[in-house]
């Protein structure tokens, strides 16, 4: 379990799962659902189609002080549709988000909110008289700290993507950045990970 | 060679693939094209009074045949009217296949005649659901529904069939195996435990003084109950038996010691609570049978199998989980007993334990005091009495309810797939259509329904299409007048102030009602009448027969954990309790 620094500044617990599902309608709902059904808690979601054809990766942060993530993890498993979950650890994954808001741009502060900008590597995508567009890509981390410092400047309107997150590149010798469902047989520990629920 | 035909012909035809034989349902706009082809097909449909009644029955018949039930219903309030079923026998993991029309695919979405999001509304009452969008996809659709409904943990599943989708034509083929597998990549129920886990359920038997097993309904999901009986008698060992249980192993067996929960006797409940190891054999911790969960077998291991893993460490962590099917693992454990045994270990010293254990069994027996002359009758009585003069392999299907617990603990149950009721979900109403679905499964069976005067009103016209259908089941209420468990709830934890629980003294008239149903009706008001009702009730053959108890309102369900309380709070029967301390 990993702390992760919320947009308010809180600091709780959160997981990262990478879920594998078969691209068919409703699959979403049915994922939705379950967390809505079984009192899980979302805290943020991504989902857009994978590399294989017919397949679509969810990334879901979950808040896991209400529920064991296990549980969690094992009940999504029985969804026909999924195929596969990775647990993602924060420190042995790649994680990026999007963030885009629209900043309130005066005349004298204009130059501060560029040079922030650039400072963070973001982008300027719409100008206006009075407001900008700005976005950044990164490290959710990274977009908290950006975000905290726009709020200075007062932030008209924002969105983020919620984050997506992989496994590093295995280098060889170190082992697979996530636990995943379903196990292979012959790593798995114990014959609670493998199988499928029926 | 392509043959074309309509979808509908199609879904007829895929369910005599799946050699169904039996359809319960309830026609309407647009479910009707399937209606259609039904004609000359060999299948046969059992036309209900309520789609709910279609339900349970498919549901009754999947328990006593362990072959998928099958319910047939229109859109819009015919889905609905199948949501109690299916989630009754998503609680219960039972083998359903649901069959919905829709509104055509052009209509989706537009809010028309009958149109409701059946998929949507039935998500979390299903193992799986999908909507059909063309008629080529149904052969494959009801492959689907049909493995994934009988395979790994059972369940319901539905399939939503727009009306243009049963109209139009597509190519006949019917998907192998193969593909089958290949479109589900995400289902592969886990059969077989982890070896390194079976080996160390077998150690673990091996080395305790106070084993018990906690046989559960998967049992007889996975008709493991040969195998059951196996192991409680090579290691010696009290087998208690849930609810979803009873008659998984015979209540006549020396080994077992019965019911336990809430409403467990008292050997069976204690015998958990103070036992070292529980060997959890398709069961799943239900808040039913572990009252608090902290103070619950406090000194146990436990070894859990379950094929499904998300059962592992949901409310209690078990020491040997084993994700597998029951019968499988079972028999892979008794292999690894026996080789141990045959290599020189030695089990555990039982005798002790074994004999405490005989010891409440023979102080707390189920017990009831006997009416007093002119008295109104015990419900225990009536059901002794049942269970007595029951012929051979007879099934009894319960209600929801007191009568349900009397039933479980005044009933002997000798054989597995005689016992049916609502465990999981507790539906009023499931006896009477469940016990009609039994009754086409086994029509040489005698089948009852054990139900109460409350449980009665809410499905009793299916009697009407028992007596039509030619499905003579028997039905015994239990009137007591009121909602009793409620009122018992009322008498014990709200001061005896009672509140909308009393049905009524006089009505409705169920001899009467019976009659009028096209069944024999008889009333019973003393002892000496029970056993001839009974036997007269036995002899009829030609139509359902309804027999009303009137039983004594005053009666309460012992022994009884109170809600969220300890098992060790057990309160017994009043003529128990001053030897409540030997329970230690
Ligand atoms: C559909 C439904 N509604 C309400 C309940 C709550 N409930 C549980 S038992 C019970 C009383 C049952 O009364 P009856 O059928 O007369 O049986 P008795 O307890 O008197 O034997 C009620 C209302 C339920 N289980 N199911």
């Amino acid at each position: 379990m990993t702390a992760i620094n919320l947009y308010d500044g809180q600091v709780v617990n959160h997981h990262i799962l990478s879920v594998l599902v078969q691209n068919r309608p409703g699959v979403l709902a049915r994922v939705a659902g379950l967390f809505a059904r079984r009192g899980y808690n979302i805290f943020s979601l991504a989902v857009a189609p994978a590399e294989s054809s017919g397949m679509s990766r969810i990334t879901i942060v979950v808040d896991v002080e209400s529920t064991p993530l296990e549980q969690i993890t094992k009940q999504l498993f029985k969804l026909i549709d999924v195929i596969k979950i990775s647990e993602l650890d924060p420190r042995s994954s790649v994680e990026r988000e999007l963030l885009i808001a629209t900043v309130k741009a005066p005349e004298e502060n204009r130059g501060h909110i560029v040079e922030l900008v650039n400072i963070f590597e973001g982008k300027i995508i719409a100008v206006a008289q009075m407001v900008l567009t700005v976005s950044l890509e990164g490290h959710p981390d990274k977009l908290d700290d950006f975000e905290e410092l726009l709020g200075g400047y007062g932030i008209v309107e924002l969105q983020r993507t919620g984050r997506v997150a992989l496994p590093k590149i295995d280098r060889g010798t170190r082992g697979h950045a996530a636990k995943q469902f379903p196990a292979s047989s012959s790593s798995s520990s114990s014959s609670t990970t493998s199988g499928k629920a029926g | 060679m392509t043959e074309r035909i309509t979808g509908a012909q199609a879904l007829i035809r895929a369910l005599e693939h799946e050699n169904v034989e039996l359809i319960f349902g309830y026609p309407g706009g647009c479910i009707l094209p399937a209606y259609d082809p039904l004609v000359d097909s060999d299948i046969r449909h059992v036309l209900v009074r309520h789609e709910q009644g279609a339900g349970h029955m498919a549901e009754g018949y999947a328990q006593v045949s362990g072959k998928p039930g099958v319910t047939m219903v229109t859109s819009g309030p015919a889905a609905t009217n199948l949501v109690t079923p299916l989630m009754d026998a998503y609680m219960d993991s039972i083998p359903m296949v649901a069959i919905t029309g829709q509104v055509g695919t052009a209509a989706i979405g537009t809010d028309a005649f009958q149109e409701c999001d059946t998929v949507g509304i039935t998500r979390a009452c299903t193992k799986h659901n999908e909507l059909v969008m063309s008629a080529q996809d149904i052969p494959m659709a009801v492959r689907q529904a049909f493995h994934i409904a009988t395979t790994g943990r059972p369940g319901p599943t539905l399939i939503d069939i727009p009306k243009d989708c049963l109209q139009n034509e597509m190519t006949w083929t019917w998907p192998t195996d193969e593909e089958v597998l290949a479109s589900l990549p995400g289902y592969r129920p886990n059969v077989k435990g982890h070896a390194r886990m079976i080996k160390e359920a077998a150690r673990t038997i091996l080395a305790s003084e106070r084993p018990i097993i906690y046989a559960g309904g998967g049992i007889l999901k996975s008709r493991a109950a040969d195998a059951l009986r196996e192991l409680a008698e090579l290691i010696d060992t009290y087998v208690v038996t849930t609810l979803m249980a009873r008659g998984a192993f015979p209540d006549e067996h020396p080994l077992c010691i019965g019911m336990p929960g809430m409403h467990g006797n008292a050997t069976a409940v204690t015998a958990m609570q103070k036992s070292d190891l529980l060997i959890a054999l398709g069961s799943r911790f239900d808040d039913r049978i572990t009252g608090k969960v902290d103070s619950f077998a406090p000194d146990a291991k436990i070894i859990h199998v379950d094929i499904d893993p998300a059962e592992q460490g949901k409310v209690r962590r078990p020491d040997v989980p084993i994700v597998g099917d029951a019968k499988y693992v079972i028999e892979e454990i008794i292999k690894e007993i026996k080789s141990l045994l045959a290599a020189g270990t030695v089990q555990a010293d039982t005798s002790a334990w074994k004999s405490k254990v005989s010891g409440w069994r023979e102080q707390f027996p189920m017990t009831y005091e006997p009416a007093e002359p002119g008295a109104p009758l015990k419900p225990q009585y009536c059901i002794e009495q049942l269970s007595d003069l029951a012929p051979e392999h007879t099934i009894v299907a319960s209600g929801v309810g007191q009568h349900q617990m009397y039933a479980s603990h005044f009933w002997q149950f000798n054989e597995p797939y005689t016992w049916l009721n609502s465990g999981g979900l507790g539906t009023m109403g499931y006896s009477i259509p469940a016990a009609i679905g039994a009754k086409a499964a086994k029509p040489d069976s005698v089948v009852w329904a054990i139900d109460g005067d409350g449980c009665f009103q809410m499905t009793a016209q299916e009697l009407v299409t028992a007596a039509v259908e030619e499905l003579p089941i028997k039905v015994a209420v239990l009137n007591n007048s009121y909602l009793g468990m409620v009122r018992q709830w009322q008498e014990m934890f709200y001061d005896e102030r009672y509140s909308g629980v009393l049905l009524d003294q006089k009505l409705p008239d169920f001899v009467k009602w019976a009659e009028a149903m096209g069944c024999v009706g008889i009333l019973v008001e003393s002892p000496e009448e029970v056993g001839p009702a009974i036997e007269k009730a036995n002899s009829i053959n030609d139509r359902p027969v309804v027999i009303e108890f009137r039983t004594d309102a005053s009666e309460l369900v012992f022994p009884m954990v109170p809600a969220g309380q300890s098992n060790d709070e057990l309160i017994l029967h009043p003529t128990q309790q001053e030897k409540a301390g030997e329970l230690s």
